[in-house]
């Protein structure tokens, strides 16, 4: 089995992945932190799956402020092509070479057919970067599962080797591995070739000890009984069947929404004036005031 | 890679341990392939064997596929990798192992009063619960199945039941109790309850999933694991066969089916090739040439036309497919919210359109009740009639199918002896663009008994569809 190109892991421990995505802002769990750590040690691709608003984008984002690698990310959309994933010749630059060429110093054919398809008439998509880039990156994937089927295909050369190979040019291996994170919303059965060359993280909503915390993290003026109340609330509304749960995100605005107003704790009336931070449907609205019985 | 070889012969047992749960996990219909196997080895040369957790998420990593193969995961992990493997810190008597144990005054002797027992763990699961920390709800657990959820000591060994732990704690009745406990003197009724309620809820259902854990761990210790991993999984909420989904699968299936759902509207309504362009666009290619020094490098093309085609589904919400019914009505509201076109149609012995029930952001469940209370789906005797139920969606609703109509009828196609219309079938069928059945019942049923799914086979493309997985791939076949 072909290894990539071996380096020195980032991370020394899993207790040691704790204390730098915490330190980066991000608190994870024993089950994130673990398989951070394994997609560190073993050299393989993560893929988080889970619902909108579980803190799938941000733990790439954490992760790359953690390990001082910079982020370079692909956003996934229905016909995403090669030529906006991978790498693309830029014509307009081409052409104007040509006609250069054939204005001024009149070089023979096979000196312009060289040179055309050379590095500088090369446009570089976010995949082609990762890969030639000598210092650490982070490589996110967001969304995998809204691209077409075929892009996967494309992505498996890519995440298995860590090489792409361009006709014209032959093939570019990864001087220095870059770490990658594919999310997905699970809208789509990923491809098990796919999914075999990856570690599986599947993230849920955080446990209610947890989500506590990170609220107190990022709204430490918050004060720890509101928060307490917030997050039970939050969990209330997560175990009605909406259309949309709030996410962690979510949480953090109505936090800093309730701390704005100068509220000091979460009833009836403060509820259901500041319910639209969280619910953005009026039909969750309805159900969630019904449910709660707000009136 | 010398690491691993050197490793897993130093730990020998170790190596066949891992196959054998590898097995396990594949037995509960977790496809693990070979490469995954291999993979799961190599966890256990980078990780700290003695951290239990991070085992239990390293391996689930490179196990795993999708997050609804969790639950089952969980509970052969912890089979296999139970917890007293290692000493637990803060271990008291109770928790060693059986037959280690000499004294242990509950289990062989006469037992003190069993009441007087109950009431005291009883008051103590009451704190736990208040306090709601989990470690020591799951430390209770594990005491409470000790002393009070062993049978009668059998010939083959000591028996265990969480039944038996449950009748004696009944933890649900003490949920007044808690929300007592938890809610200050004004906050009863209203917000503050509410969300106390599901604070109980959460931890109650911990309790309960600690005690049926223990129970496990101490039975596999008796009868040995791979007899208890066969019954203690249960189906992936993908293989939940709708005719026999619980009420407490239905949350899980509908979420399944959520997703499903919006493929199938997709799939039905935009059958265009992506990539595949309509025609060229002359006059945006010569203006865009300008910009390449009068050379088209990029065609431009008309953007083609987007098929818009309606969806008529017709569905049987009659007693025999009720569990059923509840997944089709699931299947059209999720229908309906991603496209326009729908029309759903219900019957048991007579045609009525329930579009109007399924507006975007209603109830499910409310939408069953409102059928059953405002359409008219009972003309006779309320058991299914799929022969007048075409009659008088034909006669009524003629005009709902089109040549740009695709049909899905959702079924077990049971008639109860009645007749069955099948030419009328056949002509709704050739009047619309497409035509599908999505039965309930396993292939091999068609035709048996009261079934006319044979005959309708014969004129519609007739698909079994008993699991959300089966949902799946007709979807992918479209």
């Amino acid at each position: 089995m072909s290894r990539p190109p071996s380096q020195s892991p980032n991370f020394s421990s899993v207790a040691d992945v704790d204390k730098r995505l915490s330190e980066a802002g991000y608190l994870p769990d024993a089950q994130i932190a673990t398989t951070v750590f394994l997609a560190d040690r073993l050299g393989k691709p993560l893929l988080v799956e889970g619902p909108a608003g579980t803190g799938k984008t941000e733990l790439a984002k954490a992760l790359a402020a953690a390990t001082d690698s910079e982020l370079i990310r692909l956003q996934c959309y229905e016909g995403l092509d090669e030529a906006r994933a991978l790498y693309e010749w830029n014509y307009k630059k081409q052409l104007l070479r040509i006609q250069a060429s054939q204005a001024g110093d009149g070089a023979d054919w096979d000196s312009v057919h060289d040179d055309i398809f050379g590095d500088e008439f090369l446009l570089s998509r976010p995949l082609l970067t990762a890969i030639r880039r000598t210092d650490p990156t982070v490589l996110l994937i967001d969304e995998t599962d809204k691209a077409d089927v075929e892009v996967e295909g494309l992505l498996l050369e890519v995440l298995s080797d860590f090489q792409v190979t361009i006709p014209e040019l032959g093939t570019i291996t990864a001087t220095r591995r870059p770490m990658v994170i594919l999310t997905s919303n699970a809208t789509r059965e990923l491809s098990e070739a796919l999914k075999r060359r990856c570690l599986y993280l599947a993230l849920d909503y955080p446990s209610a000890d947890r989500e506590r915390e990170i609220v107190l993290s990022r709204v430490p003026d918050l004060a720890p009984g509101l928060a307490d109340q917030l997050v039970k609330t939050v969990r209330a509304l997560r175990a009605m069947e909406l259309k949309k749960s709030p996410s962690i995100s979510e949480t953090l605005d109505w936090a800093q929404t309730l701390l704005e107003l100068g509220l000091d704790t979460l009833d009836e009336g403060a509820m259901s004036s500041t319910l639209g931070v969280v619910l953005k449907h009026a039909s969750d609205q309805q159900r969630a005031a019904a449910e709660l019985r707000l009136n | 890679m010398s690491a691993p070889v050197s490793r897993s012969q130093e730990l020998g047992g170790l190596a066949g341990h891992l196959d054998g749960f590898v097995r396990a996990v594949r037995e509960a219909g977790i496809p693990v392939g070979i490469s995954q196997a291999v993979d799961a080895a190599e966890i256990l040369t980078v990780i700290d064997l003695l951290e239990r957790e991070q085992l239990r998420h390293g391996l689930a990593a490179v196990l795993l596929q999708r997050g609804a193969q969790r639950p089952a995961y969980d509970v052969l992990f912890d089979l296999w990798w139970p917890l007293s493997d290692r000493p637990a810190p803060a271990d008291d008597s109770s928790e060693s192992e059986e037959g280690a144990d000499g004294g242990e005054p509950q289990q062989g002797g006469p037992r003190p009063d069993d009441a007087a027992l109950a009431k005291a763990m009883r008051d103590e699961l009451f704190r736990l619960l208040l306090e709601g920390d989990e470690d020591e709800i799951g430390r209770f657990a594990r005491r409470a199945v000790d002393r009070l959820g062993s049978g009668q000591p059998s010939p083959t060994g000591q028996s265990y039941f969480s039944y038996r732990v449950m009748r004696a704690l009944s933890p649900d009745t003490l949920v007044a109790q808690l929300l007592a406990g938890l809610l200050a003197e004004g906050d009863r009724g209203g917000l503050n309850e509410q969300v106390a309620r599901q604070t109980v809820r959460e931890r109650v259902e911990a309790f309960k999933n600690a005690v049926e854990t223990e129970v496990r761990r101490r039975t596999a210790n008796e009868k040995g694991r791979e007899r208890v991993a066969k019954n203690a999984v249960r189906p992936l909420a993908d293989q939940i066969d709708f005719l026999r989904a619980q009420s407490t699968d239905l949350a899980e299936l509908r979420r399944t089916v959520a997703p499903l759902a919006r493929r199938l509207a997709v799939r039905l309504s935009a059958r265009r090739k992506i990539g595949r362009q309509g025609r060229l666009d002359f006059r945006k290619t010569v203006r865009a040439s300008l910009g390449t020094g009068g050379v088209p490098v990029v065609t431009h093309h008309r953007p083609r036309k987007v098929h818009k085609p309606e969806l008529v589904v017709l569905c049987d919400v009659s007693g025999s497919v009720a569990g059923f019914s509840h997944f089709t009505l699931m299947l059209t509201q999720a229908l309906r919210e991603h496209f326009t076109g729908v029309r759903a149609f219900a019957f048991v012995d007579s045609t009525d359109e329930v579009t109007r029930f399924f507006r975007p952001g209603a109830d499910v469940a409310d939408a069953v009740t409102r059928i059953g209370r405002e359409a008219q789906v009972v003309a006779f005797d309320g058991h299914s009639d799929y022969g007048t139920a075409f009659e008088v969606f034909a006669d009524k609703y003629a005009s709902a199918i089109g040549p740009k109509t695709s049909l899905l009828v959702l079924g077990d196609g049971r008639t109860n002896y009645r007749p069955a219309a099948v030419p009328l079938l056949a002509s709704m069928v050739r009047r619309s663009r497409s035509a599908h059945w999505l039965n309930p019942e396993p292939e091999r049923q068609w035709g048996s008994g009261d079934s006319a799914a044979d005959r309708y086979g014969e004129v519609i493309d007739m698909v079994e569809c008993r699991n959300a997985s089966q949902l799946a791939d007709f979807i992918t076949t479209l």
